[in-house]
């Protein structure tokens, strides 16, 4: 029972890859089950694919395995779904990206501009007091940098979500055919 | 599924320049539809333009109020087994079709809803009886549109027939802006074959699995819902629990499923369901499930009802696997092949010590009697029974609350698609739009509708339409001036009932006039069947209201809930 599923498995964060018809309110759909079926999500992004009557949206969000087979089968259930992909770590390349802008004095300077280095991130903006960076990877990644620079001060900052891609040659437009 | 009509123009005649209002009723008729319920209001009024153009292929009924016309398309839709139509206009008529389209989609009902709305170019500006519709049904609709583009309209529409009939049912809206009717367009004729519900199938190892289970079982049950009701997979249901040897348990959208004279149906399980009917669901080792969904009312909130049965579910729609309750096997897919393919690949079975304790069960529970003399007040079992010796061959509907709980368990189903009722949400008001909607799906056939003085309170503005339409309706009234259901709760878990008793000076038998109806008050068993031979003699006297009083202190028994 549900219950039972609740209490004994483990929540997991994973990543669906969610091909869209490019119609009306498609991005209201697919936001609005989550929030009505009270599954968590941490992250959706929304964009243009290469064929233009799709658009492709990528989905963290964090559930046991039971939770995940809910989410995936009430999507499918939407008729502007075409497509989803169950994304697997080990073979997704999953990137994020962020701005973030730095309280920066002469002397914590050079200990961000260090940071980035190390990151592999680069700095976007300069001012004499502030320092404004871009940082693309993994999630965890970013979370990394932001623990670090935080002591320095953070003014704001702006992170896209989630975008994901298998790795290979295979596509998630594929042969697709619309299904229900 | 239903086939299309064969009554068609021919490809050229569909080459021709068409507005969007021309394009919306010619696709009705070309889907079939024959009959649409609706309202209309300034948005429409090319669409009834058209209707009115049309009125030999396709009859238009008035409703009085929105719901009224959307819980009528909706008893069309369950009675008959095609898609309901209902129209609309925007605004307070779009918005006033909201708890109608709701209950066709908790109960999968196959809907079409045409709404229209402002041209585009006011959308958007907070016009006149401007409303988002498509926005406010997203989450009450299989699907909807906003049919902006006059070139798309032939298209969508046929696909808002396919969706709403295909796979798991349920309603689709597709609101039509007012300059989007007036526009032309060339339009195509579309194959009728694109329209068809496409059909799935579960594989081999999956029905192999499910056999293997149902072989195995000692003390099995089948237990159907609305699933099986709405695809008529009565006689697969009966034909499966009698090779198996199984007694046949109910939700209550599977009530009409299967007859009542049938031995094997123990009929309505669940929270409210006959004792012996959930205790055997409680005590059997396997349960095949068909088309239901296993919601907190027939199973407990987490499935307690269930006991540790291995469950073996079908269903068209692969998100009730495992949503519920989890499933030893399932078979996702149409219910009739899965059925019919099922019960070639089981042995006959014999169970017979089960079905002897099930026996034992059924007598222990049939052993209580409740009084029928002719002058004794009426009490629900003595009112139900003595309707039901009037009512042979009539369509049942009901609306929702105490009454709806009593017929369930009471009142001798015997007609496939002859009990309508609104099971998922449970919808107070639902009656009589659905019994007129029932009546006029089997053409004009009479209905009995038994209601509550709290619900019939709701929706009787629509015995106007029952009038004026000439709708053989019989209402049965259980009054008890009060609000039966909220205040047995009310007093269970609160020990008062503070806004369940109906402090109303009503006389339902004026009401009754007053809309150009019969009408009378009964108070014993001899009273009520005056009043059937009244309406229901040589010379029908129908719409006909009878307002039965019964004691406010009738409880619906037994209560099962997790807790």
């Amino acid at each position: 029972m549900n219950t039972d599923k609740t209490v004994t498995s483990q929540d997991e964060k994973f990543v669906l890859g969610v091909l869209v018809a490019n119609q009306y309110g498609v991005l209201m759909r697919v936001s609005s089950l989550f929030a009505r079926r009270g599954f968590n999500i941490d992250s959706l992004t929304v964009g243009e694919t290469e064929n233009h009557e799709y658009s492709r949206i990528t989905i963290t969000a964090t559930g046991d395995a039971a939770v995940r087979e809910q989410i995936i089968k009430q999507l499918a259930k939407l008729h502007d779904v075409v497509k989803i992909d169950t994304m697997p770590p080990e073979s997704t390349v999953i990137r994020e990206l962020m701005l973030i802008k730095l309280r920066a004095t002469s002397v914590t300077r050079s200990e961000i501009i260090d940071a980035v280095n190390v990151f592999r991130c680069k700095v976007v903006d300069f001012t004499p007091d502030e320092l404004c960076i871009e940082i693309t990877g993994q999630s965890s990644k970013i979370d990394a940098f932001i623990d670090f620079v935080a002591p320095y001060g953070i003014i704001e900052m702006c992170r896209t979500g989630v975008v994901a891609v298998s790795r290979g040659s295979g596509s998630l437009i594929g042969e697709t055919s619309e299904c229900d | 599924m239903k086939k299309m009509t064969s009554d068609r123009t021919t490809a050229s005649n569909r080459q021709r320049s068409m507005t969007g209002a021309e394009i919306a009723v010619d696709t009705l008729i070309e889907e079939g539809v024959d009959l649409v319920f609706g309202y209309p209001g300034g948005q429409v009024l090319d669409i009834y333009e058209e209707l009115r153009k049309k009125r030999r292929k396709i009859k238009h009924i008035l409703t009085a109020h929105e719901q009224g016309a959307a819980h009528a398309a909706d008893g069309y839709a369950r009675a008959s087994g095609k898609v309901g139509v209902v129209i609309a206009t925007s605004g307070p008529g779009a918005a006033n079709l909201v708890t109608g389209i709701a209950t066709a989609y908790l109960d999968s009902i196959p809907m079409v809803v045409i709404t229209g709305n402002v041209p585009t170019g006011q959308i958007g500006r907070d016009s006149f009886q401007e409303l988002d519709i498509a926005d406010i049904t997203m989450p009450i609709t299989k699907h909807n549109y906003i049919a902006k583009d006059i070139n798309r309209l032939h298209e969508i529409l046929h696909e808002a027939f396919r969706i709403a009939r295909s796979g798991r049912m349920g309603p689709v809206l597709i609101d039509i802006p007012k300059d989007v009717q007036r526009a032309r367009c060339k339009v195509e004729y579309i194959e009728p074959g694109r329209t068809e519900p496409i059909k799935t199938h579960p594989t081999d190892s999956e029905l192999a699995m499910a056999a293997d289970i149902i072989s195995n079982a000692e003390r099995p049950l089948v237990y159907c819902g609305g699933g099986a009701t709405n695809t008529d997979a009565g006689e697969l249901v009966a034909e499966l629990a009698r090779r198996i040897d199984a007694p046949i348990g109910c939700s209550l959208m599977g009530l009409s499923c299967v007859p009542r004279d049938n031995p094997d149906k123990l009929g309505l399980t669940g929270m409210h369901g006959l004792a012996y009917a959930t205790e055997a669901v409680r005590r059997a080792d396997v349960i095949v499930a068909v088309g239901t969904r296993f919601t907190d009312r027939a199973t407990g909130s987490y499935g307690e009802l269930v006991g540790n049965a291995k469950i073996v579910q079908l269903d068209i729609d692969p998100a009730e696997i495992d949503k519920n309750v989890t499933d030893a096997a399932y078979l996702v897919g149409d219910i009739r092949s899965s059925l019919e393919t099922l019960v070639g690949m089981l042995e006959p079975r014999r169970h017979a010590d089960w079905r002897a304790e099930i026996c034992r069960m059924r007598e222990l529970s049939d052993a209580v009697s409740h009084a029928h003399e002719e002058d004794e007040p009426l009490n629900p079992y003595s009112l139900i029974d003595t309707v039901a010796r009037y009512t042979a061959g009539m369509r049942v509907a009901t609306d929702v609350g105490q009454h709806q709980m009593w017929v369930a368990q009471r009142y001798p189903l015997n007609l496939r698609r002859g009990f309508i009722t609104s099971g998922g949400l449970g919808t107070m008001g639902f009656g009589m739009g659905a019994a007129i909607g029932a009546s006029l799906s089997l053409g004009g056939s009479p209905v009995v509708l038994f209601t509550g003085d709290g619900s019939f309170g709701m929706n009787l503005n629509e015995l106007a339409t029952a009038v004026g339409y000439n709708i053989p309706l019989l209402i049965i009234i259980f009054n008890n001036r009060s609000l039966g259901m909220v205040k047995q709760w009310q007093s269970l878990l609160y020990r008062h009932t503070s806004a369940s008793e109906l402090d109303r000076r009503t006389d339902f038998v004026k009401v009754a006039e007053a809309f150009g109806a019969f009408g009378r008050a009964v108070h014993t068993v001899g009273e009520l069947k005056a009043a059937l031979s009244d309406a229901l003699g040589k010379k029908k006297r129908l719409p006909y209201v009878i307002d039965c009083a019964i004691s406010p202190d009738e409880v619906v028994e037994p209560i099962y809930s997790g807790n």
